[in-house]
């Protein structure tokens, strides 16, 4: 069996963003940038198939600039095998990227494709279906626990009531959430060994995708600052500015 | 113009965001139609018809449409988007699920999460988990939109006589399969809809203590939430995490008890109407967003917290 894992390079889940003046996007100069956190999971996921003997290949791939190749080496270090970047300058959008992901579907032919719910930049939550949907593929979206059964995958997902459980034919897309595992550091070595490990490079126009957005970004602005607040001096006084003053409680 | 809304239900009754996505919905235009897709759901179909702000219910019935698989939906919703200007669901698991499956077969970008309608192609939505607000507009014919439930009022559910339209289902899509769904019993509000949560941090120490929590829960009829260093210590599971990674909630009142407020916390919580921290550390950077805080040992705040709420005459639900 094949895993392709797509992954993404965001801002660091630690850094206060900020909003730049001119409010044409935020701040991504000096800051540091990370892998996306539930793409660590959808790789983790991959590597311990891998490891109990379920899958033969697993192949990282992205969508970005240049520099988003350090989430791919990400990804080789912790125990991928071979490395994609789809090269791409300003914002390529979800649609754009499972059109991109499509392409190199049809190429490489994997099982199973992992991928984080959500990316926590633009926050859209988007990619996994869209790729399923052009597919024509299962989906299998927030899910939080994973059994291969032959051709088959049980996944269990998260969703607002509480937990579903489906199960999936192969080839199929899965999104992971953040419960899905405990993602591992890279180890010194393996760190190493990811520096040798191939990375392959295409742009959109190779793939003969169209990457143009089709949403205009018109304005970035910071959320309202909340106006400061007061200290009270006891748990009574707190009380009784909920009670009286916020009528809160 | 005509907005399709995808409603959420359960075959028995309309979920509580679809009312809110149709507030959202009529904002885009005044005509919103209903595409309800379910199985023996009727009584939905009467419910949503009888709601002012639609003006149609397309009512689409199948077996295979029990369990709301989006390989199943994404078909019927696409069928029937051709007379629509806008495709239309809430941003919750539902919504997220199936409306880029949606979007993808129709070759549209996708906008979601939007808290505010500006015009029917111009949205806001919140990125960086609230941490900025993009003014966005959609530049394809057709919008597929995803609505952040809490920035939107419910809509009336009453005062409407809109027709209902029986249409035909689409084929089966058998590469996936419902198995079953274990829905979470509990006696308090979910955390993401609750009108009071109250968290708890590394300040607690240990699980135990989130006793002290509880009570005041129950006696709030309040959500349990908790920072991601106080999930990562094993104090609570993290289905009660707050922030960036976990879930963003924004209630009528939050409560951070010994949560110093990193900045992947503060992002899940700084949209609350009103935000209470109680820490021993008066430097603590959750003070900065706080409406009222107190500078105190917790674990002679809470049980005094408790005394005085058992005080009041009175409690809000």
């Amino acid at each position: 069996m094949k895993i392709l894992v797509a992954v993404k390079r965001v801002i660091d889940y630690n850094v206060q963003v900020r909003v730049k003046e001119d409010g044409t996007g935020v701040v991504t100069d000096n800051v540091k940038m990370s892998s996306n956190p539930p793409d660590d999971n959808a790789i983790e996921e991959a590597v311990k198939i891998k490891e109990a003997g379920k899958a033969t290949e697993i192949i990282a791939i992205t969508v970005g600039e240049e520099k988003s190749q350090e989430t791919v080496r990400k990804a080789l270090a912790v125990g991928a095998d071979r490395g994609i970047l789809i090269k791409t300058e300003g914002t390529v959008e979800p649609l754009a990227v499972a059109k991109a992901l499509q392409k190199i579907v049809d190429k490489e032919k994997p099982d199973l494709v992992f991928m984080g719910k959500q990316a926590i930049d633009d926050d859209c939550n988007q990619t996994g279906q869209m790729l399923s949907a052009l597919l024509n593929w299962p989906q299998a979206t927030f899910v939080s626990k994973i059994e291969i059964k032959d051709k088959i995958l049980e996944v269990t997902r998260e969703i607002d009531e509480g937990l579903e459980t489906i199960e999936v034919n192969l080839p199929a897309i899965v999104t992971c959430d953040l419960r899905l595992n405990e993602p591992r550091y890279a180890s010194l070595p393996n760190i190493m060994k990811a520096k040798k490990k191939p990375i392959e490079i295409f742009t959109a126009a190779d793939l003969g995708v169209d990457i143009t957005p089709r949403v205009q970004q018109i304005k970035v602005e910071e959320p309202p600052k909340r106006k400061a607040g007061i200290k009270v001096a006891s748990v009574a006084e707190l009380v009784s500015k909920l009670k009286n003053e916020a009528k809160v409680i | 113009m005509t907005v399709l809304l995808i409603a959420e239900h359960n075959n028995k009754e309309v979920k509580p965001f679809t009312l809110n996505a149709i507030t959202a919905a009529s904002q885009m235009d005044g005509d919103v139609h209903v595409l309800l897709i379910g199985n023996n759901c009727g009584d939905v179909a009467k419910a949503l018809s009888e709601m002012s702000a639609v003006k149609k219910v397309l009512h689409a019935e199948a077996a295979h449409y029990e369990n709301y698989l989006a390989e199943n939906f994404a078909p019927l919703a696409v069928k029937v988007s051709e007379n629509y200007s806008h495709i239309v669901s809430s941003a919750n698991t539902f919504g997220k699920n199936l409306m880029p499956r949606i979007a993808a077969h129709l070759d549209i970008s996708q906008v979601s999460d939007i808290t505010k309608v500006i015009s029917p192609d111009t949205f806001i939505r919140p990125i960086y988990a609230g941490n900025a607000f993009a003014t966005v507009k959609s530049t394809d014919t057709k919008k597929c939109i995803t609505i952040r439930p809490t920035s939107f009022e419910p809509c009336e559910t009453s005062g409407g006589s809109a027709p209902i339209e029986k249409i035909e289902a689409t084929e089966e899509f058998t590469l996936s399969k419902f198995i079953k769904r274990e829905e979470v019993k509990s006696d308090r509000p979910e955390l993401g809809t609750a009108r009071i949560v109250i968290s708890g941090g590394r300040g607690m120490q240990n699980g135990e203590n989130f006793k002290l929590i509880a009570d005041i829960a129950d006696k709030l009829n309040a959500a349990i939430g908790a920072s991601r260093a106080a999930v990562d210590a094993g104090y609570i599971s993290n289905e009660h995490q707050v922030g960036q990674t976990g879930k963003v909630v924004v209630p009528d009142l939050y409560i951070a008890v010994g949560i110093s407020g990193a900045i992947q916390h503060l992002a899940g919580m700084k949209e609350s109407k009103i935000i209470v921290a109680i820490n021993k550390d008066g430097e603590a950077p959750i003070f900065s967003v706080a409406d009222y805080g107190l500078e105190a040992d917790l674990f002679e705040a809470l049980p005094q917290f408790l005394e005085e709420l058992n005080k009041l005459n009175s409690i809000q639900k």
